[in-house]
């Protein structure tokens, strides 16, 4: 029998990575099946609702109110689950070292710095558009990474931005990298001449890794959101990054990184990069066969387009995982089942995965699937899978694998323990805002496991200019007897060779 | 071709305001990128309009409307001059009658907006019968109901007549009122002498004992102050306010230190003019043995500073804020004499031993005209020890309350400035519309009444001017200048 209890404190507000710590706290209490504490808007009514976390309180609550749900065995334990949740929220954890003081609005944040030039936004969704207006408004540049903004809103966000001359950067843009910072979840690399352009955040992070990583800089890194060549969006953003990389001096070459653009749209931005005088390299994750200007080259996997920036093949060119997966099953102690489980952090990654896969002619599933890739239901099928657990449906009340990769442990045990597992193909990825130490903290979940396991491949997504530090995530992995490539696509093809042993 | 602000912005590098999760501040300031910290909240709004009317009026050079909002920011900037430059003065001490302009026959003047007895809550009718006792318009508080009932009492707030009172306010014809004068403007307000602590009519009190200690202020009190008061030539009262925000007042819960340090301006002159020994030593004991003295002497101060400051055109400042125990309401300096109101809320506070919420009244008095001067709730960091009495907490609270009211006010007052901030000044006049755009609700201290009449306070805490007062203002406002 199961109790679903809502407590609501009036009037109280918390930023919801913060609330998701506490959930996740409440989470592992005795007697409790689930928890979430959410500010009470309709939104997260509704998530509440499927959840089967709300209860009659929650529902009357507003967006103004916190609303704090658990799921319980036990009524009494689960009112104690409550209780808990409240204490906690009286101290709450810093999530900041308290130094500055913080402004109260965007207007009094101007005050402290007159010559502020963008506005990173991460609020709400519902509240995301019209803080991003107001930040227009006073001429302020955009990096929006709230998510769940409408294409609608996104397009006339766009617009705006555009008769103002200002870059609008998202909705659900995770990475960007101006004038060699770092903005939200990007890595730290070396200044360089390599410009890219990106509607999708991982996609950026591991291509200017990769560059990084293999002696190449970045000079730029513009995040458009991932609807940007969508044909309701109409590449607003791409078309004005192309032009600021353009006018940058130091900018040499530019990669663009795309899912499937629209057709009217993708002539669009192909006729703009055939007027430019610089390189390209195209990166339509999937797509090969397309007709690129003469200045350019079509690649269809993100390894392949930091190859061809960096002037050809560069990335693990002594990496063979042919002979690498044939020494990795002799060792193999367990039993052999034949699929391949991915399972990604990084939404771009898990695409780039699927392509590899495929062109191996594999069948592969997916939640979140490349053209020619099926759709997965549940989370397994026999057959291939990659999943991308940084997707909508893993992440309500959740945090995101990157912040926290103990989401990723019940797929994992999983996954390890089913006789149909081949191999477990993994991504980590690091940099600022990612998880302070993913490596360390799979290696503990694999120490806890007590079956043989099936091998692990993984990359590491991420610079040794990092917080966690490239290398010394690399190592931990290898100490836990994770096999680790020197990017994703390469694990991705040591994971189809092991697959192809195993079915041998 | 000239480079694009898009190119600028990589040639410049990122400078940035971050709205949302602190960590991504935290990391750019690792960097030494520079940033701040936006600690956003969802907005409050409840009315359609207002977010449109908000945008229409937002700071913005390009649209149509742009004119508009430089004439309502001179606008505001000339409210808040006005108000740093009064000079309050405690001028005298009078009866109600000689004083208040026009003040009609048989008539009662309560705290907060309009209301009509029916209407009235309970502390609020059994303070009017006390004061229609103390009138002799009856003989009973009994008559005194009836009267009331009848209709052939007026009531009317103090604010028609530039005077507040605290808690009900009752201010009647034979009652002494403080006159401060502000001698920049030459303007004039008022406010009731404080009765003391414990069973008065501010809290309903209306029995035998708060009735004779009203007619021994009527007789005794009031006009020996007066005297002392124009032998001195007057009190400048904003440079006492200073010493006092320095030495621990907020000037709404806290009056300890200016108490004090009024005693001390007057005490020569009242041994002066006292005559008796027994009327003086009377007297000192009065007003030394009530901390909360000096309130109605900074309501009457707070009114005369902000009356300038009413009536700009164009200017979106609150200029009165009061509570009658059912509503509160607001008044704003451009859109005249209209009330903008809301229920009343309930403070959230400590209360006394043996009480609870069950036995508080709805938040009632004028005495939050303090808060639109940048004293009390706004001055809270002068005052940590209030902070606890309010049940907030730490002093660090205390500080965060003064720093969330900068966000909605126009600027500081130079003159007033809090030693725990490093001399900033208080955070003075309440723009409607930063309050309706941050959603941010100005806060006030305030004594919380027992329910039933005159059980005297139960407690004390903090309380917020309802949201809603401010987007009536907003539309009011927007009509007026045409903005809708």
């Amino acid at each position: 029998m199961s109790v679903t209890l809502n407590r609501v404190r009036r009037a109280f507000y918390m930023d919801s990575v913060a609330l998701m710590q506490l959930s996740q706290a409440i989470g592992r209490l005795p007697g409790v099946t689930s928890a979430a504490l959410m500010i009470g808007s309709d939104n997260n009514k509704a998530l509440l609702g499927d959840a089967g976390l709300l209860a009659e309180e929650g529902a009357a609550a507003t967006a103004n109110d916190l609303i704090i749900a658990v799921t319980s065995t036990d009524e009494v334990l689960g009112k104690d689950a409550l209780s808990r949740a409240e204490s906690l929220l009286e101290r709450p954890v810093s999530n900041d070292n308290g130094a500055t003081p913080h402004a109260g609005s965007l207007g009094s944040a101007l005050a402290r710095l007159e010559d502020a030039n963008i506005a990173l936004i991460s609020v709400p969704g519902e509240f995301a558009a019209a803080e991003a207006r107001k930040a227009l408004r006073r001429g302020l540049h955009v990096m929006l990474f709230s998510d769940n903004v409408s294409v609608a809103q996104e397009r006339a966000l766009k617009e705006d931005a555009r008769t103002r001359g200002l870059l609008l950067m998202g909705p659900d843009c995770g990475t960007a990298l101006i004038g060699g910072v770092p903005l939200a979840f990007s890595n730290v690399v070396p200044g360089g001449n390599i410009g890219i352009i990106s509607a999708s955040g991982t996609g950026l992070q591991e291509v200017s890794s990769l560059i990084a990583r293999h002696g190449g800089g970045i000079s730029h890194g513009i995040g458009v959101g991932g609807r940007d060549l969508n044909e309701e969006v109409g590449g607003i953003t791409t078309l004005m990054a192309l032009q600021a990389l353009e006018e940058d001096p130091a900018t040499e070459h530019i990669i663009v990184i795309s899912k499937p653009p629209g057709s009217a749209v993708a002539a669009m931005v192909l006729d703009r990069i055939g007027a430019s005088t610089k390189e390209f390299t195209v990166c339509l994750v999937g797509l090969d066969r397309i007709d690129v200007p003469k200045n350019a080259k079509a690649v269809p996997t993100l390894k392949a387009a930091a190859d061809a920036a960096l002037g050809g093949h560069a990335i693990g060119t002594d990496f063979d995982a042919a002979s690498l997966a044939q020494k990795i099953c002799m060792e193999r102690r367990s039993a052999a089942g034949p699929w391949i489980r991915g399972l990604y952090s990084g939404g771009t990654l898990c695409a780039e995965a699927q392509i590899v896969m495929r062109s191996a002619g594999l069948d592969v599933a997916s939640n979140a699937p490349v053209p020619g890739a099926r759709t997965l239901a549940g989370s397994h099928a026999d057959m291939h899978t990659a999943i991308d657990l940084g997707a909508d449906e893993y992440t309500v009340a959740r945090p995101h694998p990157m912040i926290d990769p103990s989401v990723r442990h019940d797929e994992l045990m999983a996954a390890a323990g089913h006789p149909g597992t081949a191999v477990i193909l993994l991504d980590l990825v690091i940099g600022y805002g990612a998880h302070e130490d993913p490596a360390g903290e799979l290696a503990s979940t694999l120490d806890g496991l007590e079956l043989p396991l099936p091998p692990i491949v993984a990359s590491v997504c991420g610079t040794r200019g990092d917080p966690q530090g490239y290398e010394s995530q690399v190592a931990k992995l290898r100490a836990a007897g994770i096999h680790v490539a020197p990017s994703n696509a390469q694990a991705a093809e040591l994971a189809v060779e092991i697959a192809r042993h195993a079915s041998l | 071709m000239p480079p694009t602000l898009s190119g600028q912005l990589l040639r410049d590098g990122p400078k940035v305001v971050n709205i949302g999760l602190s960590g991504f501040a935290r990391d750019l300031r690792r960097q030494r990128v520079p940033v701040v910290q936006v600690d956003w909240k969802p907005p409050l709004i409840t009315d359609s309009r207002t977010a449109e009317i908000l945008e229409t009026l937002s700071p913005n050079q390009e649209t149509e409307k742009g004119a508009m909002v430089r004439s309502i920011e001179a606008a505001n900037a000339e409210a808040l001059d006005r108000i740093c430059a009064g000079d309050p003065v405690l001028v005298d001490v009078q009866p109600a009658a000689a004083v208040l302009a026009g003040f009609p026959d048989r008539t009662v003047l309560h705290a907060g907006p309009p209301i009509t007895w029916d209407r009235m809550c309970g502390p609020m009718r059994s303070a009017v019968a006390g004061a229609i006792v103390f009138e002799g318009w009856a003989n009973t508080l009994r008559d005194a109901e009836g009267l009331a009932e009848s209709g052939k009492i007026e009531f009317q707030p103090n604010h028609h007549f530039d005077a507040v009172g605290p808690m009900t306010g009752m201010t009647t014809p034979q009652m002494q009122v403080l006159v401060v004068e502000n001698r920049e403007f030459g303007n004039r307000a008022y406010c009731t002498v404080n009765e003391g602590l414990g069973n008065v009519m501010r809290f309903g009190g209306n029995d035998a004992e708060v009735v004779a200690r009203l007619e021994w202020i009527a007789a005794e009190v009031g006009p020996a102050l007066g005297a002392a008061i124009r032998h001195r030539g007057g009190i400048p009262l904003k440079g006492l306010i200073a010493r006092g925000l320095s030495m621990g007042d907020e000037m709404h819960m806290r009056n300890a230190a200016c108490t004090s340090l009024f005693i001390r301006e007057l005490a020569p002159a009242l041994a002066e003019t006292a005559g008796s020994g027994e009327l003086l030593a009377s007297l000192l004991e009065f007003m030394g043995g009530n901390d909360m003295f000096f309130l109605n002497i900074a309501m009457a101060m707070a009114k005369a500073t902000i009356m300038p400051a009413h009536g700009i055109e164009n200017c979106t400042i609150v200029t009165t804020m009061a509570r009658n125990g059912t509503d509160f309401g607001i008044r704003v300096s451009g859109t005249g004499d209209q009330w903008f109101t809301a229920p009343a809320a309930m403070a959230q506070g400590l209360y006394f031993a043996g009480f609870s919420e069950d036995d508080g009244n709805p938040d009632i008095g004028d005495s939050c005209i303090v808060e639109t001067v940048g004293l009390g709730g706004f001055a809270m960091a002068a005052s940590p020890a209030v902070v606890g009495f309010v049940g907030a907490g730490s002093a660090a609270d205390a500080i965060g309350y003064t720093r969330s009211m900068a966000e909605i006010t126009v600027g500081q007052n130079p003159e007033w400035t809090l030693p725990s901030l490093d001399y900033t000044g208080v955070p003075t006049a309440i723009d409607v519309l930063k309050v309706l755009e941050m959603g941010i609700e100005p806060v006030i201290n305030t004594a919380i009444a027992h329910r039933e009449p005159g059980r005297g306070q139960v407690g004390a805490g903090v309380v917020r001017a309802p949201f809603s007062c401010f987007e009536q203002a907003l539309a009011r406002f927007a009509e007026s200048v045409g903005a809708i």
